[in-house]
């Protein structure tokens, strides 16, 4: 005999006789489970109540925990409808892997109730309107030891990390330039294209140099930089701090007396400050000179009538109002990006989270402010 | 009771695994008996780790065969591999819980995978082996984050015994525990060999904890096996490695010679 089994018969003074056999181990624990839950219910349908169960393990050809917990499962089972239970010829040899089980007293403290409906709800709200309140806090806070951070590093310049800030200017702004090239050559090719094909219906093609030129230079150009630099800097920002947050790093470097927001966060931040307007500046040209090469093979519009008509078009102003922007979006890239790392606990999911919460904070805080840029250019008439 | 026969769970043979060419193990049999706990210990960098994770497949060899369970691990097809991979269970030095999973979820993890059985029997049973290691129920709810070191490593043993295996992979069990909390995991682990029969791989250098629960201890030396046997020829060999030790500073041999008695008595209890 192999496969595990269970006979269930009712035995004298209500009594019920259980009979196990074979193997008793975890892969038969499938099996065993429902013939368990019958032996259960046919004792409940006999007539009376049962008062003693015998469980006769003397057929059991072998035993592992999961054998061991199911006898006892089945034990307990009587035992809470008030039988009396009795476990007989159980080899010896098994007799101490059973007691080691039964011993277990997998009594859970209950969970507290949870709330459902309407009152859920309203929980729900309230909790997230305190977590944007802690947020944007935590941002002021960051964004306020940064400061002193950067005035202490001011009085002391030697204690200025450049070695770092090197390195990651390196990596957010150098090794970033072929794909910002890339992404906004495309997109003024794009938006070129586009303007030609609309345009052409009244007449006036030439007017794409005008959309190009403005659009380029005061929006699109820092818009679409910080946008992918959210995305690739400030993910690997978060991630980075996130994971040193993670394997106490963070703690090390406290407890040597060193501030991580000067030693981390301020380095980051900096290169972050210096590659957004550079990458803005490359990405804006790369921009106008895919649209202008468009402007020539699919509008026919010659390079040196397209280069006069953008000097008409466009002024030092134009370019000034695109590039005032872009450290402002860099700051607000960094600290959203450092904020979110710092707040990564111990699991690999948190640290998935926040990586994903600073994406998307720090392009919606960058399309809020560049509206709010808006807002300002406008009133100030520029 | 599992019977104590001398055949081999694990057998290594002339095995060579080598790093950017620089052979880190050249040439190592090792046998581990079933029902034996096999202490293994040598030199930091001696290349411990990398037969212990050779044996258990995450890193290539180049030469030699292992042979786990009657199973050419070389040879074997994806099925078999599989069916020997629940047939044992890894305790990783650092742990390894999955951190988004609850302690219990970690423990229910390869019993959900590999058994099928109902929602409420898993949990059953993962309280059971959390239970088992000498930890409360309700560490069930808790994420590894919330678990200090020790605990780690009793779910983390917990896991690595979700599946009832019969051979055991130990890395450091004891590195990073209190004296008190690694005398409760030696003793621990002789209740599991005693009432499982399960083979256990140990990588240690816990010298109290291969007095206290080894039946043989293993010595890797210059990529081979330079001594195996049990604590009296550790203690009678003449390689210097192991002189060193085994009578240097730290062992403080006689005070062991009082924990070995201890052991003897203890294991037949």
């Amino acid at each position: 005999m192999t496969a595990a089994t269970l006979d269930h018969g009712p035995s004298r003074d209500n009594g019920l006789d259980l009979k196990a056999g074979g193997r008793w181990t975890a892969v038969h624990a499938r099996t065993l489970e429902p013939l368990i839950d019958a032996a259960s219910h046919a004792g409940k349908q006999g007539q009376g109540e049962v008062r003693r169960v015998v469980f006769d393990a003397s057929q059991v050809e072998q035993l592992d925990t999961y054998g061991a917990w199911l006898i006892e499962r089945t034990l307990r089972i009587w035992k809470s409808r008030g039988a009396e239970t009795e476990l007989v010829g159980l080899q010896a040899s098994y007799r101490n892997l059973f007691e080691k089980v039964r011993s277990g007293q997998q009594k859970l403290t209950p969970l507290k109730h949870k709330q459902t409906g309407l009152v859920a709800t309203f929980e729900s709200v309230g909790r997230t309107m305190v977590a944007v309140t802690t947020d944007l806090a935590t941002i002021f806070q960051i964004a306020g030891q940064l400061v002193v951070a950067f005035l202490s590093v001011c009085a002391h310049p030697r204690r200025f990390r450049i070695t770092s800030m090197v390195n990651h200017l390196e990596r957010v702004c150098w090794h970033a330039v072929p794909i910002i090239l890339l992404i906004t050559f495309l997109i003024g090719a794009i938006i070129a294209q586009q303007g030609i094909f609309h345009f052409r219906t009244f007449g006036a093609d030439i007017y794409v140099v005008d959309m190009v030129g403005v659009l380029v230079l005061r929006e699109l150009g820092v818009l679409i930089v910080c946008i992918m630099i959210a995305g690739r800097s400030g993910s690997a920002y978060t991630a980075e701090l996130g994971s040193m947050k993670m394997r106490e790093e963070v703690d090390a470097l406290r407890t040597m007396g060193f501030d991580p927001v000067e030693v981390l966060v301020l380095p980051r931040i900096l290169a972050l400050m210096i590659a957004v307007p550079i990458l803005t500046f490359l990405g804006s040209m790369a921009a106008l000179y895919g649209g202008g090469l468009v402007a020539w093979l699919y509008g026919g519009i010659d390079p040196k009538i397209f280069m006069s008509r953008l000097h008409e078009s466009i002024n030092g102003q134009t370019f000034a109002v695109g590039m005032i922007k872009a450290p402002f979006m860099a700051l607000i890239i960094g600290l959203v990006a450092c904020m979110e790392g710092m707040q990564v606990k111990g699991s690999a999911e948190s640290l998935g989270a926040k990586t994903t919460d600073s994406v998307v904070k720090s392009i919606f805080l960058v399309i809020v402010i560049d509206g709010l840029f808006a807002v300002f250019f406008a009133s100030v008439g520029i | 009771m599992p019977i104590r026969s001398e055949d081999a769970v694990i057998k290594v043979r002339d095995l060579v695994v080598d790093f950017a060419g620089r052979k880190v193990l050249n040439g190592v049999n090792l046998d581990l008996k079933r029902g034996e706990i096999l202490g293994f210990v040598g030199a930091s960098g001696a290349g411990k780790s990398v037969l212990t994770r050779t044996i258990i497949g995450l890193l290539p060899m180049q030469q030699g065969s292992i042979e786990v369970l009657g199973v050419e691990l070389s040879k074997a097809s994806q099925s078999e591999r599989q069916a020997v991979d629940r047939r044992w269970g890894v305790l990783f030095q650092q742990g390894a819980l999955f951190s988004s999973l609850t302690s219990g979820k970690n423990v229910e993890f390869p019993i959900r995978e590999y058994l099928r059985l109902s929602p409420k029997l898993t949990t059953e049973i993962a309280i059971s082996k959390l239970e088992m290691v000498g930890l409360k129920p309700d560490v069930y709810r808790n994420y590894p984050s919330e678990l200090s070191g020790g605990m780690i490593k009793r779910v983390a043993l917990a896991r690595a015994l979700a599946l009832d295996p019969e051979i055991l992979f130990l890395d450091e069990p004891t590195s990073g525990l209190d004296p008190i909390s690694a005398a409760e995991f030696d003793h621990l682990l002789l209740t599991l060999q005693e009432t499982l029969g399960i083979s256990v791989f140990m990588v240690t250098h816990d010298l109290d904890s291969l007095h206290r629960t080894c039946d043989r201890i293993a010595v890797l030396s210059e990529g081979k096996i330079v001594e195996a046997g049990n604590m009296d020829v550790m203690l009678a060999s003449q390689h210097p490695w192991l002189k060193e030790y085994f009578h240097g500073e730290r062992a403080h041999t006689d005070f062991q010679v009082a924990i070995k008695g201890r052991r003897v008595t203890e294991k037949r209890a």
